[in-house]
């Protein structure tokens, strides 16, 4: 890992659901990072600096909120900064508050990551009949669900596959009491059944529109080590490529398989499936499970539905991916970043409770964003590098 | 602190509306001038980091097309802040601590013409409380300039400093406005809003700027005099305007101090003072006596590209010492309703 | 005792703060040309002076290659569906009746998909491989915008050969 030592030392989250009516964004963000604090056994005070992120200022109708924000999260006469890379942002946030320490500018960052969605029309804001273009754009699906048909075409998988995504992860939920979606009677056929919203998505094979906010407590080696149950991060990446250029691979896109490379590389990892013992991967829609397994290297290019099929990423599977139910059980956007990787230092640090994957010692963040161009993830471990 | 230095810099010529070039073609030859300046070659600049804002451009993801101008293949190590994009360049200077990339490329833009700029930075407000009565930006800074003036300054401190900086831009090809004329024929022109009169506020702008920043050797290696960043630091204020001392800005002192402005002699500072009272404010805030040049670029009562015009403070900075003009040098550049964050960075020439 | 008015002890749950900002687009140099050419029932691309591949719509760059795109290179208002979606999600704005299809459409001479509608058939019969054809809007209903073709169509032709279009799946 470049830089210096960092590690997660506290984590937050609010209860994800689609309307926190009882709470302001403030608040929203106030209660995620209380309890990040809380669990750092630290207090406002101690904070040196505070990193905030979240998805397009669109989504709630405020410009900048970070500047509305800088009371609530005790950041007044501190530094504060405010990043935007589309859904990965919440794991590029938990990056730029760890390259603060990395950097060796500060000793203690807050991070914190939110979505207000119930405040304004996502759906809305991204379907927006763009001058000049054709009016055929319908929300996120409508991007990803043509990528996914190329990944069924490409690599052969059978139809199910999707549906056993979609099932497994909110049976994760279950486990997980601040997840959005407790669909407590959850199955193939209920998958299955669910109407296509954007063939060959199904509604349950989506993620859900939520409220919610994450934050965690980053430190350097000293405060660490005075800490009971520091996630030490012992890799970084991100990578982004653009959009649209001709001869683009939009369904396994080399930026990704890019940021892999470099963070196991930081890591010391050569065998992903063997030495990663979970993923928190951002999977807003079932397809995504296999495709960014064959992107993140744990199968090879056409087999990642292989794992699911197999039950492989499933909670007793020798790689559980997303424990907590992931993005398809809770969708706060901005915030969905982030989540992934403060589950995955839940994970090493035994603190993960229901869902708590046996005997974690590596685990893996990651998000995406943009047109499958963003990527940000991280490595987390139990035992000091 | 590992050495990093400002080794390239280059901006669109401001101008208020763009009418034929969306943002990626404003962009792209800026990026390509500054790459070429630094003497880096594209390919192995090491990070890439941008600062711009959707709200300026109606579009959610507005930053997303930013990634055309730069040739972000094979995949790039890249970032991006929803802020100026001097902290773009701040959060650039800290990657380049881990030292394990020696260059990134910083670049902003901001296309204010295609909205009413006034009433969208209106959106900056608390958005339960402040920005449901629509009071736009101008109006906001007229309420900080009111208070300034009770607090014992007078209209005339005002125009001098926007008749210095117009006249100033015109030894600045890419300002926006520029003319020579007395704080007395300024004083005689009427209110906008209120102690405001039109040459105390900003143009808006469109354009962009792109600095590269290179580390320790290679810095030396591309540039015959890096301006060396020797401190840089940014703080946030309280957002509530009766929460805070509109007359005074504790964050710009703050981070001055951080960043180190006082210990030793400053020979030039590019202040990013959107309003011309802001500027008196902002030398008291950061120490700056009468015998420091302040905006030799004309500041940003000449150009005031939104999101780009703290990194071209830096950029401008940077370039008086590069081309010997200046040894010392303080760039500033600020965020939000009455100078709420601020944003200091020292750059000196080697000894 | 007057009439009892709201509850002051009762929380607010939300206020209505409508934004309304207005503005106007520019389409930059590079897109003025691609529909002003739309507006005559033409497809002009760029071609990238480095990489020599086609974009359509033009974005005055070649993203990959990071430089300016200046070749004007016209296409074909034909081409082959690479892949597509049946979209039946109802959200707010929409103009087209549920269900559609929007598809992902590799135009002959084109080394980029071009996103638009696919109709007069139905949803079911769609596939990869499909050829299909632009159906514009009478010249005199013609404006500088994509919309100017109303859709595109089964254009009759076989089938193209998967390997023909397998690299832009």
């Amino acid at each position: 890992m470049s830089g210096q030592l960092c590690a997660v030392v506290g984590v937050g989250q609010t209860k994800y659901s689609s309307t926190r009516g009882d709470v302001s964004i403030a608040g929203l963000c106030r209660e995620a990072a209380g309890r990040a604090l809380e669990d750092a056994g630290m207090t406002w005070r101690d904070i040196d600096a505070v990193v905030i992120g979240k998805a397009p200022d669109m989504f709630e109708g405020v410009m900048m909120p970070e500047l509305y924000l800088a009371d609530a999260l005790g950041a007044a006469g501190k530094p504060m900064l405010r990043v935007h890379t589309a859904g990965s942002v919440g794991g590029s946030t938990a990056l730029v508050a760890a390259s603060l320490v990395q950097g060796g500018i500060h000793q203690r960052v807050l991070t914190v990551a939110f979505e207000k969605q119930s405040e304004s029309d996502a759906m809305w804001a991204l379907s927006r009949p763009m001058p000049f273009a054709p009016p055929t754009l319908a929300g996120a699906g409508g991007y990803f669900a043509p990528l996914i048909r190329s990944y069924i075409r490409r690599s052969g998988a059978p139809d199910h596959i999707g549906i056993m995504v979609g099932v497994k992860d909110r049976q994760n939920a279950l486990r997980n009491p601040y997840a959005h979606l407790q669909i407590e009677d959850i199955s193939f056929e209920k998958v299955a059944e669910s109407p296509m919203l954007w063939d060959p998505i199904r509604y349950l094979e989506t993620c859900p529109s939520s409220d919610g906010a994450c934050a965690m407590v980053l430190v350097d080696e000293p405060t660490a080590g005075r800490s009971p149950d520091p996630a030490w991060i012992v890799g970084t990446a991100m990578r982004s490529e653009p959009t649209m250029f001709a001869g683009r691979d939009a369904v396994n896109p080399r930026a990704g398989r890019d940021c892999a490379a470099d963070l196991y590389a930081q890591a010391g990892i050569t065998d992903p499936r063997g030495q990663i013992d979970c993923a928190e991967i951002y999977v807003p829609f079932s397809w995504y499970e296999p495709m960014w397994m064959e992107n993140l290297g744990f199968a090879a290019e056409g087999e990642g539905w292989k794992m699911t099929d197999s039950g492989a990423t499933a909670f007793d599977g020798d790689l559980p991916v997303n424990p907590s139910g992931g993005v398809l059980s809770s969708n706060p956007i901005g915030a969905s970043g982030m989540i992934r990787f403060a589950e995955a230092a839940l994970q090493v640090r035994g603190k993960a409770g229901e869902h708590q994957v046996a005997g974690a010692g590596q685990a893996l963040g990651h998000a995406y964003g943009g047109g499958s161009q963003f990527f940000a993830m991280w490595i987390v471990r139990a035992q000091k590098p | 602190m590992r050495d990093v230095a400002v080794v390239a810099f280059a901006q669109s010529r401001a101008v208020r509306a763009e009418e034929g070039a969306n943002e990626v073609e404003i962009l792209m030859p800026v990026v390509s001038a500054a790459i070429e300046r630094s003497g880096v070659p594209r390919k192995e600049i090491g990070f890439t980091v941008s600062g711009s804002c959707d709200y300026l451009a109606g579009v959610p993801f507005a930053f997303v097309q930013g990634l055309d101008a730069v040739g972000a293949w094979p995949p790039i190590r890249e970032s991006h802040v929803e802020m100026d994009g001097a902290w773009a360049l701040y959060e650039a200077w800290v990657r380049l601590q881990h030292g394990d990339v020696d260059s990134a490329l910083v670049y902003a833009f901001g296309k204010s013409s295609l909205g009413d700029l006034p009433q969208v930075l209106t959106l900056q407000l608390d958005p339960y409380c402040m920005a449901p009565l629509w009071p736009d930006s101008i109006s906001i800074a007229a309420l900080q300039a009111r208070a300034w003036l009770e607090a014992g300054h007078d209209e005339r401190e005002m125009a001098e400093v926007a008749a210095r900086s117009r006249k100033a831009a015109l030894a600045n090809p890419m300002a926006q406005v520029a003319q020579d004329l007395t704080p007395e024929e300024l004083l005689k022109q009427p209110y906008l809003v209120s102690p405001l009169r039109r040459h105390d506020c900003p143009p808006i702008s469109d354009g962009a700027a792109a600095v590269v920043l290179a580390a320790g050797g290679l810095a030396r290696e591309v540039s015959e005099r890096p301006a060396w960043i020797r401190g840089i630091d940014h703080r946030i204020e309280p957002h509530g305007l009766g929460v805070r001392d509109l007359t005074h800005s504790p964050s710009t002192r703050l981070a001055g101090e951080r960043a180190g402005v006082g210990r030793a002699t400053v020979d030039v500072a590019e202040l990013h003072a959107p309003f011309s009272f802001q500027e008196v404010i902002l030398r008291q805030a950061l120490g700056l006596g009468p015998d420091v040049e302040v905006n030799p670029s004309g500041g940003a009562l000449a150009a005031n590209v939104m999101m780009g015009a703290g990194l071209v403070r830096i950029g401008e900075a940077a370039g008086r010492v590069s081309d010997g003009g200046a040894g010392r040098a303080v760039a500033h550049a600020t965020s939000g309703p009455c100078l709420q964050q601020n944003l200091v960075c020292v750059l000196e020439a080697d000894q | 005792m007057t009439e009892a008015g709201p509850d002051p002890n009762e929380p607010v749950r939300s206020i209505r703060a409508p934004v309304h900002l207005e503005y106007h687009f520019m389409p930059g140099r590079a897109s003025s040309r691609f529909l002003r050419g739309v507006e005559q029932g033409r497809l002009l691309g760029q071609r990238c002076p480095q990489c020599a591949k086609v974009y359509v719509p033009p974005r005055g760059a070649c993203a990959a290659c990071g430089v300016p795109t200046d070749e004007e290179v016209e296409v074909a208002d034909r081409g082959t569906v690479t892949t597509f979606c049946v979209v039946n999600v109802p959200f707010h704005g929409q103009k087209i009746k549920l269900p559609y299809v929007s598809a992902t459409i590799l135009l002959d001479g084109a080394d980029i998909g071009l996103f638009h509608l696919l109709q007069e058939v139905d949803a079911e019969k769609v596939h990869m491989g499909m050829r299909v054809e632009a159906v514009w809007a009478p010249p005199e209903q013609r404006k500088p915008t994509l919309e100017s073709i109303l859709h595109f169509r089964p254009s009759g032709e076989p089938d193209a050969d998967y390997e023909t279009y397998k690299d832009h799946v």
